[in-house]
């Protein structure tokens, strides 16, 4: 089967980007011939400006040489232009006469500068600036000539002026508005920018309307509309490009400003594709390289005939290669109505930053003196991050954001340094995760935890793990499915075992695990203490707790520390205490040598390094002397913190001790998803941090407010407001119903904070507040489950329950 | 030379659970799993030397209680990506009693 064949006339950037791709795709499917005007193979035009200042070569500015062609089997034709199409016969033919025909055609003629038709702009020395021959002419002249005169003050016009200025010339730019870059920048920016080029010596007109061009063959001056002149060897016209469309109008296809194209880069001929800066999709025609690429991908995916890509338009950002000066802009940046802006100004250090914001999401940003987050703010607007989170530092740029994990870390943690540290407890730098991903191959979360224990403890890097390996394995990487199984050991979600064990009334790990086809005969660490639980808070009167599914601290009820010993927090409800109580607890201390003692964060009393054989008798002790555990080691009911209150406090306007004693009353000894923490404070002044706790009370004159769902740990919430009641009573019915829909429905290990978050604040008010027989119903089955719970583990562990637990053998 | 020494009655060790055995040098951790085979390891992860005694026991593993690690309860051995090994002791089941295979002079030395 012979190829078809396919013909591209232009040799520019946006077409071989093109062929690039499609040699990607299909390297096979066709016999490709390239015309190029120009008698070079193809450079990068973007990089005139740097050759121009002396600051590369032409050779460094290649991008495909003569032999890229060869090796793909590409003919080239240079230097010869075509001159028609001929869409009947579907051939092309050149200035020359050399003829191709074509299967499909790509055109790709790119662009003409604009030259201002004022008398005289045909003169010699008047040129544009667009590729190496221009170049070439204002080398030549800067060799020679003295004055240069740029009329145009945008991107090109500074670029062509600053690399003459360069070659020696003496260069003034002539601009028809009031400032530089008007498409770029905002009138703040651009005079920032026409100062920091005066100082290096470039002379500037601006509101300059240039009349005619002066000389006889050659080139002498310039006069403007007020009558004034100035002499110029060399003029250099930078006043815009147009799309170079003769050729297709030509052949009859469909052109406006450009040639029209449309969402797969289909000109009216179906036969026909264009890409580049002679094209005009929706309206909108492209100077810059980064749409013209994206462009080029979507016509490959329709040549190689996959047809499954689309073009649907770019947002462009601009930076100014002018060595020295950082400039960046992009999207809208002049506000509009309704629009916000947020300004950096810094005149002595030459910084400018302003970004436009609109609903909170970033439209336009302008940077001068400090470009090094443009990607960042780039990257923000185009996928219409929602920035309020940020808000505050956003200006101070993207390494401001610098915390564990909780900002948006896919941007941030390319910019971070192989020995930046991801894992704060297990010392993990970001090299080290790279490695391990590109060495083991890694491509999940779990690998990576496995492999170097990142985010393997407290989680709080998981977002930034996740985006090392995003940005590691790029499109390789799993994204979390969307349902994930507890553990190793069944593929069922925490939700399915939940439903599974209610519906299914499932009363043993065994039955569960059977139920649900569990690929391991009895579990492991994970899915173990996670089943235990759900039965307990399921079936409190039947179930009977599996000790060895426990982890340790729950099973010896007490804190296992690094050196194998354990700590003891007796419990103090609403921490109260007298001094029998205390003086108890000093003799215990001294009786079996309690190394070290503290008060915790929670209001309670931490006796450290108790040997585990010890713990029954200590018990027995704080047992005898009216203590029970303190649960300080279980995911269960930690403590109930409050302030002084009305009691003592001169501002306290309810009883907030008195109160915290009673909640603590009713909840302690219950066992939870994780660990719960409440408080109660007297006034609004809130001396206990009731709103960084999953359960806290801030009194008022009025009554009581509840709030719910704070966390004061690895990252910080505060509480939602649930609702404000009158009465004692009403705290303890809500806050019981609270504890017993946290403690049926949500997922072990899962905190108030996660689990509001997931199932939403409207959703736990539905439950609590808006269904009352709802609210009271989970009161009851919470207090039922109380009459099994609260039962002091160290008292029965005292009288020899569990024994075997705490008992070493000897061998001599 | 080794002895085999009787330590304890398998019913006193919780299935899926161990009980710690104290040489004059060092503890042995004895466990027992779901199938009621019986394995010894010194009581000290290849890791941070947690007590492996206090961790959870599944299938032919302890999952250690500082970090998580998985020992192998036949070789010792970490399991899963971690690399490190802890001493294995041979055991035996007869009449209901475990016996421990210790080397005297590990025993008493």
């Amino acid at each position: 089967m012979t190829k078809e064949r396919l013909v591209m006339i232009g040799n520019g950037m946006a077409g071989v980007r093109t062929l690039e791709e499609l040699l990607k795709l299909t390297p096979e499917q066709y016999e490709i011939t390239v015309f190029g005007a120009e008698p070079h193979p193809n450079y990068n035009r973007i990089m005139l400006s740097p050759v121009l200042a002396g600051e590369k070569t032409l050779d460094d500015i290649v991008l495909n040489g003569r032999d890229w062609y060869e090796d793909n089997g590409i003919r080239l034709i240079t230097g010869d232009p075509v001159v028609s199409i001929d869409r009947v016969q579907r051939k092309v033919v050149t200035a020359a006469g050399v003829e191709a025909d074509y299967d499909r055609l790509l055109i790709t003629t790119g662009s003409n500068p604009f030259i201002i038709p004022v008398p005289g702009h045909d003169k010699q020395g008047v040129i544009g600036f667009r590729d190496i021959a221009d170049v070439d002419t204002m080398l030549e002249a800067a060799r020679d000539g003295k004055s240069a005169v740029v009329i145009g003050g945008g991107l090109l016009g500074l670029e062509a002026a600053n690399g003459l200025m360069k070659q020696g010339m003496d260069v003034t730019v002539v601009h028809l508005l009031d400032s530089l870059m008007e498409r770029q920048l905002d009138k703040p920016a651009s005079a920032l920018l026409k100062a920091s080029l005066e100082e290096r010596g470039l002379k500037f007109l601006m509101e300059a309307q240039t009349a005619a061009i002066l000389g006889d063959e050659q080139v002498t001056g310039v006069r403007f509309a007020d009558g004034s002149e100035i002499p110029a060897d060399l003029v250099v016209m930078a006043v815009g490009i147009r799309p170079n469309v003769s050729l297709a109008q030509a052949a009859g296809l469909h052109c406006e400003r450009g040639i029209v194209v449309n969402d797969t880069m289909q000109t009216y001929d179906p036969k026909v594709y264009a890409v580049g800066e002679c094209v005009q999709h929706r309206g909108d025609c492209y100077g810059l390289v980064a749409p013209l690429f994206e462009q080029a991908k979507v016509a490959a995916n329709h040549l190689a005939q996959m047809g499954i890509a689309r073009y649907e338009g770019s947002v462009t950002s601009t930076k100014l290669k002018v060595t020295g000066i950082d400039l960046f802009s992009a999207g809208a940046f002049n506000e509009g109505e309704g629009d916000e802006t947020l300004v950096l100004q810094d005149p002595s250090q030459g910084v400018y930053k302003k970004l436009v914001i609109r609903d909170n999401k970033i439209k336009g940003a302008v940077l001068y003196g400090d470009t090094l987050d443009g990607t960042w703010y780039f990257t923000l607007l185009r996928e219409g991050t929602d920035i309020s989170a940020f808000r505050s530092t956003i200006l101070f740029g993207q390494h401001d954001l610098g915390d564990a994990g909780h900002g948006d870390a896919s941007a941030s943690v390319m910019a971070l340094p192989d020995s930046a540290e991801i894992c704060g407890c297990n010392g993990v730098c970001k090299g080290d995760i790279v490695n391990a991903i590109g060495k083991q191959g890694l491509f999940t979360l779990e690998d990576v935890r496995a492999h170097t224990k990142a985010s393997s403890s407290c989680g709080s890097c998981t977002g930034l793990v996740e985006a090392i390996l995003a940005s590691t394995v790029g499109e390789g990487y799993d994204k979390a499915p969307s349902k994930k199984g507890m553990c190793g050991c069944t593929e069922h979600s925490h939700d399915e075992v939940i439903a599974a064990i209610k519906q299914g009334e499932l009363k043993s790990m065994q039955a569960v695990r059977e139920a649900l086809e569990w690929k391991t005969p009895d579990g492991c660490a994970t899915c173990r203490p996670a089943l235990n639980y759900y039965l307990l808070a399921n079936w409190p009167d039947e179930y009977q707790d599996d000790a060895q599914s426990r982890f340790i601290n729950e099973r010896a009820h007490g804190n296992i520390q690094k050196d194998g010993t354990y700590s003891v927090v007796p419990r103090m409800f609403g921490g109260l205490c007298t001094s029998n109580e205390l003086r108890a607890i000093a003799d215990v201390a001294d009786k079996y040598e309690v190394p070290e003692m503290k008060v915790t964060g929670g209001q309670r009393i931490d006796m450290f390094g108790v040997k585990k054989e010890d713990l029954p008798a200590v018990w027995k002790d704080l047992s005898d002397a009216g203590f029970v555990s303190g649960h300080a080691y279980g995911k269960a009911l930690r403590t109930v913190k409050t302030c002084a209150g009305k009691n003592w406090c001169r501002f306290g306007t309810q009883d907030s001790t008195g109160l915290g004693v009673k909640l603590e009353q009713m909840t302690w000894g219950s066992w939870m998803p994780h660990k719960f923490k409440l408080a109660v404070s007297g006034c609004p002044r809130n001396c206990a941090e009731a709103t960084i706790k999953d359960f806290g009370v801030v009194c008022v004159d009025s009554g009581y407010e509840l709030h719910v769902g704070g966390n004061g740990g690895i990252k910080v919430r505060v509480t939602d407001l649930l609702t404000k009641v009158d009465t004692e009573e009403q705290v303890l019915e809500y806050c019981a119903a609270f504890i017993q829909l946290y403690r049926e429905e949500a997922h072990y290990l899962e905190r108030t904070a996660p689990w509001v978050e997931r199932v939403g604040l409207n959703y736990v008010k539905q439950q609590i507040l808006d269904d009352e027989a709802n609210r009271k119903a989970l009161q009851e089955r919470f207090l039922h489950s109380q009459t099994y719970a609260q039962i002091d583990p160290w008292k029965a562990r005292a009288q020899g329950e569990q024994s075997h637990e705490f008992k070493t053998l000897k061998i001599a | 030379m080794t002895d085999w020494i009787e330590i304890i009655a398998l019913d006193d060790i919780p299935k899926l659970g161990a009980r710690v055995i104290k040489t004059d040098t060092m503890k042995v951790a004895v466990f027992r799993t779901g199938d009621d085979q019986v394995f010894a390891l010194r009581d000290a992860c290849p890791h941070r030397g947690g007590p492996l005694s206090q961790g959870i026991v599944h299938g032919t593993s302890v999952t250690c209680p500082l970090h998580n690690w998985k020992i192998d309860l036949a070789s010792g051995e970490a399991l899963g990506p971690d690399e490190g090994c802890t001493n294995v002791f041979a055991t035996k089941v007869e009449n209901g009693k475990v016996l421990l295979a210790i080397k005297a002079d590990e025993a008493a030395a």
